[in-house]
């Protein structure tokens, strides 16, 4: 695929930083943010920055990748539902494909997505991993 | 042999550390899998075993890391960041700054200096002094200095057994408000070649036992004699010492040289359990040291950079320690989350087979 | 023929390529051969339109405006051609087009065409290309491949209903059973559970007998009205509901995981259509890229609970209570991705003409084609009748 680098640019923030969407009149939460809410058809939407928490919903190890993934194989894939309810789909990091569960809490990190090319930018993105602290309770 | 007299550097306002945060990658290779592929088993092993980033990781992910846990122990926005540097020998880009990337990932921008440093191993302590400038001259309230690598040992090299990976992140703020207050610094420095690595070269090269004398104890030695000398003060005065750390031997040699004991050097040596984290080597042994000292604590930090040069930091922790440092996680909670890999797969996740 | 109502659409003509790796043919190549051997089963008609379904040409091929190419190339220069594309469901929409426009009047006969050259390209470029039938900026993006979406869909299946991965063996046997007499079919050998418990896996807990092989595929149909059909054609087949309907690209968007709403409600506004229940299809053509999208596809459609679709594995036999992929379906007869909604119509016209020969569904008068795109995002169903 051809470079895009403005496309790959605009993407940075919510990225980075888990900037999904809140709709101003009903309050249902997305990610990404979406110019029309799915619930009230609503196109009063605000920016809202996920925590990063969550817990897997799904998950499945690839065995071959897409062009741009393959340093990373094997690499687990999950559907991670996030705390405050929007399901968001990532990689896992930092965790063997035995050691995950349906269920199992992560939270988010800014982890390499993938380079274009030796000489192209680097793609900075959201994964997943196991909590490096177990939550205390309070 | 310079007949300077040394000063020590000091603000023109107070000013702190308000948070401090550490990481470092989970995976492990041992110093006895070096010595098998390259000895046959046989060699003295310089420690026990070296950080390792995954093949998702680079100098850019573990600074934002380390970002976000000094960030929250600082419990400040980032918006009120004045810069974000990040100092390293391991720039995933030549040409394009990795501070950016980190302020951006933080949410500091866009009101932000943000640049990137090379000094060798002292490439962090180089922004943690910069910091202290800014900061100090009342130019910003908030300066975030990093120190971050994911340098690469030659195969077959000695430097091979302790190249290793981590970060550490410093937020400076005015004293007033933060949990280690600082009290002076120094900086020496000279153009002395004992380890470097030119242009387009994919691994440093190092001049053997020239790194010891004229470069490492030729620095790290005068500097922290210097800093002393300047506050009037011996290795009696503080609690901990935290050197640059290339293996186990300097940093015990060093501070047995001061005058510290072993005890003073115990807590900030890292080395042995993740390698030379080269420019997060002394500032993640001071996250360390903050993670466990006491309110009045005096800590020294002297760090060293080859091409060469030392920074020596004195500095005392404040109340506001106790609270604040378990808002993040632990420089031990990352040591102790360690995955052992063998070589073949450090050699894959450190791109050391070509596949083209 | 009286039976041919006014407005109606027929398809009176059909034609196609064996699903496989045709080295020596070109994307052209094998478009021509399916259009030219439609028109010729269909007695001469003159079609006034061209409706090509295609996915990858831009991607695979370098090829863009793949209507007027495949008009010009099979003979057809002038007449009105466009390409359709809904991903894995490009066929099935080239074939609701060209119902449209007969059903419209625009047009008294069309050319219908699924074409997809898949073979000329390496692992990684397919890979690639069939992601972008996902959401590019948040599945694709991430790194997730196109199997490993349907993978997130199986494990959680399993998690939620306690289903074994031998319980969607059925599934796969079945396909490759049916795929045994067709010509057209990739592969034409039946498989048994331990084949497919044996297979190596692709995404955990897809396995390779689990997953529709890509391959390179032409297949094409000859629509007319009424009149063009009583007068070309003597065993026309009538399409008695045309329906679409669409849902979010990306998995994370969806209403409920495990439903495909889309698939539901093109079922039922074909049901509807056709005025016709779904026990009274006599066979369904189900879009079985992977086993897990059969069983959602029937749950979806009606034919079993939420969570309960698993079960029907037993039954899903062509002299079973519900024949699916009479022919082979994606998995046997393969899944050239574009063209695949023209081989469901071609396999169902085929059986209503009763010309399936060694897959024949005894006495089969009314069928249901359902082609889906992507994960679920458009699902397009034909009902199909003998007249």
């Amino acid at each position: 695929m051809a470079l895009q680098l403005s496309r790959e640019w605009r993407q940075r923030v919510q990225r980075y930083q888990l900037v999904g969407g809140r709709c101003s009149s009903c309050g249902r939460l997305t990610f990404p943010r979406r110019p029309v809410c799915p619930d009230c058809g609503s196109e009063k939407t605000e920016d809202f920055r996920f925590s990063g928490r969550g817990e897997v919903y799904s998950y499945a190890t690839m065995y071959k990748a897409p062009v741009g993934f393959e340093q990373d194989i094997p690499y687990v894939v999950a559907l991670v539902k996030l705390a405050e309810g929007p399901l968001i789909t990532a990689e896992l990091t930092d965790v063997e494909e035995s050691d995950v569960s349906i269920g199992m809490p992560v939270e988010a990190v800014t982890r390499r997505w993938r380079e274009h090319g030796p000489d192209g930018p680097i793609v900075y993105g959201y994964k997943f991993r196991p909590l490096l602290r177990p939550v205390s309770p309070g | 042999m310079s007949e300077m007299q040394a000063t020590a550097m000091k603000t023109a306002r107070p000013v702190g550390i308000w948070g401090y945060g550490a990481y470092v990658p989970r995976y492990r290779l041992a110093a006895t899998e070096v010595a098998r592929v390259w000895q046959g088993g046989k060699d003295h092993l310089p420690i026990k075993e070296k950080a390792v980033p995954g093949p998702d990781e680079d100098t850019v992910t573990m600074s934002i890391e380390a970002a976000r846990n000094a960030l929250a122990r600082a419990a400040i926005d980032a918006t009120q960041l004045g810069a974000v540097w990040v100092g390293s020998e391991s720039h995933p880009y030549a040409v394009k700054p990795s501070g950016t990337i980190v302020a951006e990932a933080i949410g500091a921008t866009p009101y932000v200096l943000a640049a990137d440093l090379e000094f060798a191993c002292k490439a962090g302590t180089e922004a943690l002094q910069m910091a202290l400038a800014l900061v100090g001259s009342g130019m910003a309230d908030f300066a975030l200095a990093i120190g971050a690598d994911t340098a690469q040992g030659r195969p077959g090299d000695e430097l091979e057994y302790t190249a290793g990976a981590g970060s550490a992140a410093f937020v400076i703020g005015p004293a007033d408000g933060c949990l280690a207050r600082i009290e002076a610094s120094l900086s020496y420095s000279s153009d002395t070649p004992d380890f470097f690595r030119r242009n387009g070269q994919r691994y440093p090269r190092h001049s053997g036992r020239f790194t010891g004398e004229p470069g490492y104890f030729g620095h790290v030695l005068p500097a922290a004699r210097a800093l002393l000398e300047s506050l009037g003060r011996t290795a009696a005065d503080y609690d901990a010492i935290v050197v640059h750390q290339p293996n186990r031997k300097f940093p015990a040699r060093a501070a047995a040289e001061l005058g510290f004991s072993p005890e003073q050097v115990k807590l900030g040596t890292l080395v042995d359990q993740i390698g030379n984290t080269y420019a997060g080597s002394s500032l993640l042994g001071l996250a360390a040291v903050l993670d466990e000292a006491e309110p009045g604590a005096r800590i020294l930090l002297v760090s060293f950079g080859s091409g060469a040069g030392s920074d020596a930091v004195s500095l005392v922790v404040g109340e506001g320690i106790k609270e604040r440092r378990n808002l993040s996680p632990r420089t031990r909670d990352y040591l102790g989350r360690r995955v052992p890999i063998d070589y073949a797969l450090y050699a894959r996740y450190r791109g050391k087979l070509a596949t083209e | 023929m009286s039976m041919l109502k006014g407005n109606d659409v027929y398809i009176i003509g059909l034609g196609a390529v064996p699903v496989g790796e045709h080295w020596n043919r070109s994307l052209r190549d094998l478009a021509v051969q399916a259009v030219r051997a439609a028109l010729a089963d269909s007695g001469g008609a003159k079609p006034g339109a061209l409706f090509v379904g295609n996915m990858l040409a831009p991607y695979l091929s370098d090829q863009e405006h793949l209507g007027a190419l495949v008009a010009d190339w099979s003979g057809l220069r002038g007449i009105e051609a466009v390409n359709t594309e809904a991903a894995c469901a490009s066929g099935g929409m080239a074939l609701r087009q060209g119902y449209l426009a007969v059903r419209s009047g625009a047009h008294r006969a069309v050319v219908v065409l699924g074409v997809e050259k898949m073979t000329d390209s390496v692992n990684g470029c397919t890979t690639a290309g069939l992601a972008m039938a996902a959401d590019a900026e948040y599945e694709a993006a991430v790194g997730l491949s196109f199997v490993a979406l349907n993978a997130l869909l199986m494990r959680r299946y399993m998690y939620e209903f306690g289903a074994r991965k031998e319980d969607f063996a059925a599934f796969a046997i079945n396909a490759h059973r049916n795929a045994v007499g067709n010509p057209l079919a990739m592969f034409r050998k039946p498989i048994d559970e331990r084949t497919y418990m044996g297979a190596a896996v692709v995404a955990d807990p897809i396995n390779l007998m689990d997953s529709s092989p890509v391959a390179d595929g032409a297949a094409a149909l000859v629509l007319a009205d009424a009149e063009t059909a009583e007068h070309l054609c003597s065993r026309p087949v009538r399409i008695a509901a045309s329906a679409v309907a669409t849902d979010s690209l990306a998995l994370q968007d969806r209403r409920r995981l495990l439903e495909l709403d889309a698939a539901r409600l093109s079922a039922e506004r074909a049901f509807e259509m056709a005025g016709k229940g779904r026990e009274e299809m006599d066979f369904l053509e189900l879009h079985d890229a992977f086993t897990i999208m059969s069983v959602l596809s029937l749950e979806a459609c009606g034919y079993a609970a939420k969570g309960e679709g698993f079960r029907l594995g037993s039954e899903v036999g062509r002299s079973g209570r519900l024949p699916i992929c009479t022919m082979g379906g994606l998995k046997a007869r393969g899944h050239p991705v574009g063209a695949t909604g023209v081989y469901q119509a071609l396999e169902a016209a085929l059986q209503l003409r009763g010309d399936a020969g060694a897959c024949q569904v005894v006495g089969a008068r009314v069928g249901m084609t359902q082609n889906i795109g992507g994960s679920g995002a458009t699902v397009v169903t034909h009902i199909l009748e003998a007249v």
